[in-house]
C-alpha cells in the first residue's frame, strides 16, 4: 500500500487546483479584455464538452442534438429579457430551466430509439426546434433579434464591478459573464464528480460495461439515463443562455447550430478522452492552444485539429487523457471506490500462505485460454 | 409454500423450441439441481426465470405473484439473483465495485454497510485479494467466482447458478460446495445447473433432468441418477 505517497500527491493536486482556480478567478483583475473574452469562449466550450462527455462517454447516449438545449436556453433568455423585461442573469436561469423542461418530452421520444437511431432522433428534434424558433415573430422570426442597447450595462452586478476594476461597462459585463462561466464550469465539474461517485453513477458505469448484467443486479438503465439526459440539458441550456447573452444577438441558425454546439464539442471530447472526467479539460486546452498558435492562419487550426483527431480516433480510442492514464497509471479525479483496507494485512498473509495453490491456478488459467 | 413456480413455460428461437412446456415448483429454501445434455435449454430456462428473455407461453410466479411480465431489474429487486454461464463482469469496474453495484441496487444495502457486506462475500468466495483489480482483466476461473459473488451481493432469496464448478481442482470444488452449502444454510433457495455431478449431488435435494427443452424427470438425486433414461443421456454425452 503506498498510502502516504497517495495522500501526498492528493494534497499536492488539491493545492494545485486551488491555485489554478484562484488564478482563473483573478484573471479580469490583470488581463486585457481580449483574454477575458477568449477564456470565456474556452470555458463555455468546456461546459458543453463536460455535458456531452457525461451523456456519450458515461451514459452511452450519443446525442447530436445538444444544440437544441443551447438554442432553447438562448431563446428563453432573450424572451425573458426582451419580452418580460427581466434581468439577463435571471434570464440565464430561465434558459436553463426551459432546456430542462424541454428535455423531458425529448427523452420520452428519443429514448424509444437506440444507438444511431437515437443520434438521428436527437438531431431531428433539435432541427424541429430550430425551425420552430424561426417562427417566433416576437423574437425576430428567421432573422433573429438583438438584446436592447444597454442591457449589459444595466445588468445586475455590472455597476459594482465597474467601480472595483475601474473599467468600461462593456469590460465589466465581460468580467461578469466570465465569472459566471467559470462558476458554472466548476459547479459542473464538482457535480459530475459527485454524481459519478454516487450510487447512481456506479450504476451508470455498470450499464456502460454490460447493460444486461446491470439489469440482472437490479440497475434500472432507463431511469439513470433519463436523469443524466435531463441533468446535462440543464448544464447545456444554462451555457447556451450565457453564450448568447455575451454575443447579445440570436438567430435560429446560430443558436441551433449543430456544427458549433455539437460537432465541435464531440471533437474536443474525443481528442481529450471520452468517458474520463479530465478528458474534456485536456481536449479544450489542446483546442485553445492550437487556436492561439495558429491565430494568424485563419481557420487552419480546424484543419490541424481534424488531422490530430483522426489518428486519435483510430489509435488512441480513449483520447489523450485515457492513453496517458493507461500508460502511467496516474489518475486524477479517480472514480474508483476502493475496497475497505481493514483486512488488507490479513489478506496479504493469507496470500503468502496459499502461494503454491496460487501458482497452480495461474498455470491452469494460462492453459485454459 | 413454494417461492418460485413455473407453469407450462415455453420458448422458441425461430423454429427451435428450446423450452417446451416446463412446469415445476421450488420450495422456499430448497436446493434444486438441473442437469441435461448441452443445448437442452438449461441456460435458456434461467434467462426466462430472470426476465432476461421474454417467455412465449406460460407463467412464472414468485411468492405466488405473477412476474411473467416483470423486467429483469424488478425480478432482481424481488429476490432473484443469478450468475451467467459465460461470465459478464462489469469490465472497467473493480472486483469490489462489481459487488458494490449489486449490493447497492439489487441488495438495497445501505451505503454505510455496503463495504463490509461486499468484503465478507469477497472473502467467502476467495476474491478478497483481488478486490481492487479491474474485473475485465481477470482469468476465467476468477470471473466465474465473481459471478457467484455478485449474485450473492444482490441478497437473493432464490439464487440461480449456471455451471460454476467446471474447470476447478478437487480442492477448489470442495471449497465451492462448502460456500454453496453455506448460502443454502442461510435460507436461500438454490437452482444449480451443473455438469460436475458429484459436486451438484452433494448439495441439492432434488434433480430435474432437461432434454430437448422438456422435463424428462424429476426426483431425489439417487433416484434420478439411477434411472435408465438419465444414464443413457449421460453415457451418451460423457463417453
Ligand atoms: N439467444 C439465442 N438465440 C438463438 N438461439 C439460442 C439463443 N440462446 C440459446 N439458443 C439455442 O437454444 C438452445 C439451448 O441453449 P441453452 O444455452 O439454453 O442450452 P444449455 O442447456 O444451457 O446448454 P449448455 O449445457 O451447453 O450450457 C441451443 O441450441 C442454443 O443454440
Ligand atoms: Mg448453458
Amino acid at each position: 500500500m503506498n498510502n502516504p505517497c497517495h495522500t501526498l500527491s492528493r494534497v499536492a493536486a488539491t493545492l494545485l487546483s486551488l491555485i489554478t482556480i484562484g488564478a482563473l478567478f483573478a484573471v479580469p483583475f490583470f488581463a486585457p479584455r481580449a483574454i477575458v473574452q477568449d477564456l470565456f469562449g474556452v470555458l463555455t466550450l468546456l461546459v458543453l464538452a463536460l455535458n456531452w462527455n457525461m451523456l456519450a462517454g458515461f451514459a452511452g447516449l450519443v446525442s447530436v442534438g445538444q444544440q437544441a438545449f443551447v438554442g432553447i436556453g438562448a431563446y428563453a433568455m432573450f424572451a425573458a429579457v426582451i419580452l418580460w423585461g427581466l434581468d439577463p442573469m435571471v434570464g440565464i436561469l430561465i434558459g436553463g430551466l426551459a432546456a430542462t423542461l424541454f428535455a423531458i418530452p425529448m427523452a420520452f421520444f428519443t429514448f424509444r430509439l437506440n444507438g444511431a437511431y437515437f443520434a438521428i432522433g436527437t438531431w431531428v428534434v433539435a432541427d424541429i426546434s430550430r425551425l420552430t424558433a424561426g417562427q417566433w415573430m416576437a423574437l425576430g422570426g428567421g432573422t433573429g433579434t438583438s438584446l436592447p442597447k444597454g442591457t449589459a450595462r444595466d445588468m445586475f452586478g455590472v455597476e459594482a464591478i465597474k467601480e472595483v476594476l475601474d473599467v468600461s461597462s462593456a469590460a465589466a459585463a465581460d468580467a461578469l459573464t466570465y465569472w459566471v462561466a467559470l462558476t458554472l464550469t466548476l459547479l459542473l465539474l464538482v457535480a459530475s464528480y459527485l454524481f459519478l461517485r454516487s450510487r447512481m453513477g456506479l450504476g451508470l458505469q455498470a450499464i456502460r460495461d454490460n447493460a444486461n448484467a446491470a439489469r440482472s443486479v437490479g440497475v434500472d438503465p432507463v431511469r439513470i439515463k433519463v436523469a443524466v439526459f435531463i441533468f446535462t440539458a440543464l448544464g447545456t441550456g444554462l451555457c447556451g443562455a450565457l453564450m448568447f447573452m455575451q454575443i447579445t444577438r440570436v438567430t435560429p441558425d446560430a443558436a441551433f447550430s449543430v456544427i458549433d454546439w455539437t460537432a465541435f464539442v464531440i471533437f474536443v471530447v474525443v481528442i481529450g478522452g471520452i468517458g474520463t472526467l479530465p478528458g474534456p479539460i485536456i481536449g479544450v486546452a489542446v483546442f485553445y492552444c492550437l487556436q492561439r498558435l495558429m491565430a494568424d492562419y485563419g481557420t487552419a487550426y480546424l484543419i490541424v485539429l481534424g488531422l490530430l483527431g483522426i489518428p486519435i480516433m483510430l489509435f488512441a480510442r480513449r483520447g489523450l487523457w485515457g492513453t496517458f492514464v493507461d500508460r502511467t497509471g496516474l489518475e486524477i479525479l479517480p472514480l474508483r471506490h476502493l475496497a475497505p483496507p481493514r483486512r488488507c494485512s490479513e489478506d496479504v498473509s493469507r496470500l503468502a500462505a496459499s502461494q503454491p495453490a496460487n501458482g497452480m491456478e495461474n498455470r491452469r488459467s494460462v492453459t485454459s485460454i | 409454500m413454494s417461492i418460485l413456480s413455473l407453469k407450462a413455460v415455453s420458448k422458441s428461437f425461430g423454429a427451435l423450441k428450446v423450452t417446451d412446456d416446463v412446469s415445476f415448483d421450488l420450495g422456499s429454501g430448497e436446493a434444486l439441481g438441473i442437469i441435461g445434455p448441452n443445448g437442452a435449454g438449461k441456460s435458456t430456462l434461467f434467462n426466462l426465470i430472470t426476465g432476461n428473455f421474454p417467455v412465449d407461453k406460460g407463467q412464472i410466479f414468485l411468492d405466488g405473484l405473477d412476474v411473467t411480465r416483470e423486467s429483469a431489474m424488478m425480478r432482481c429487486a424481488s429476490g432473484i439473483g443469478r450468475s451467467f454461464q459465460i461470465p459478464q463482469p462489469f469490465g472497467r469496474l473493480s472486483v469490489y465495485e462489481n459487488l458494490l453495484v449489486a449490493a447497492r441496487f439489487g441488495g438495497t444495502v445501505p451505503a454505510t454497510e455496503a463495504p463490509d457486506f461486499c468484503m465478507d462475500i469477497l472473502e467467502r468466495t476467495r476474491l478478497a485479494t483481488l478486490a481492487n483489480r479491474e474485473a475485465g482483466g481477470l482469468p476465467l476461473l476468477q470471473r466465474k467466482r465473481l459471478e457467484l459473488a455478485r449474485a450473492m451481493a444482490t441478497r437473493p432469496r432464490v439464487i440461480l447458478l449456471d455451471e460454476i464448478a467446471g474447470g476447478l481442482t478437487e480442492a477448489e470444488c470442495r471449497e465451492l460446495v462448502d460456500t454453496i452449502r453455506e448460502i443454502h444454510a442461510g435460507g436461500t433457495a438454490i437452482i444449480w445447473i451443473e455438469h460436475v455431478l458429484h459436486a451438484l449431488n452433494s448439495v441439492v435435494e432434488r434433480l430435474i433432468v432437461l432434454n430437448f427443452g422438456q422435463v424428462l424427470m424429476a426426483g431425489p438425486p439417487e433416484e434420478v441418477m439411477a434411472s435408465r433414461a438419465v444414464q443413457e443421456i449421460y453415457l451418451g454425452i460423457e463417453a
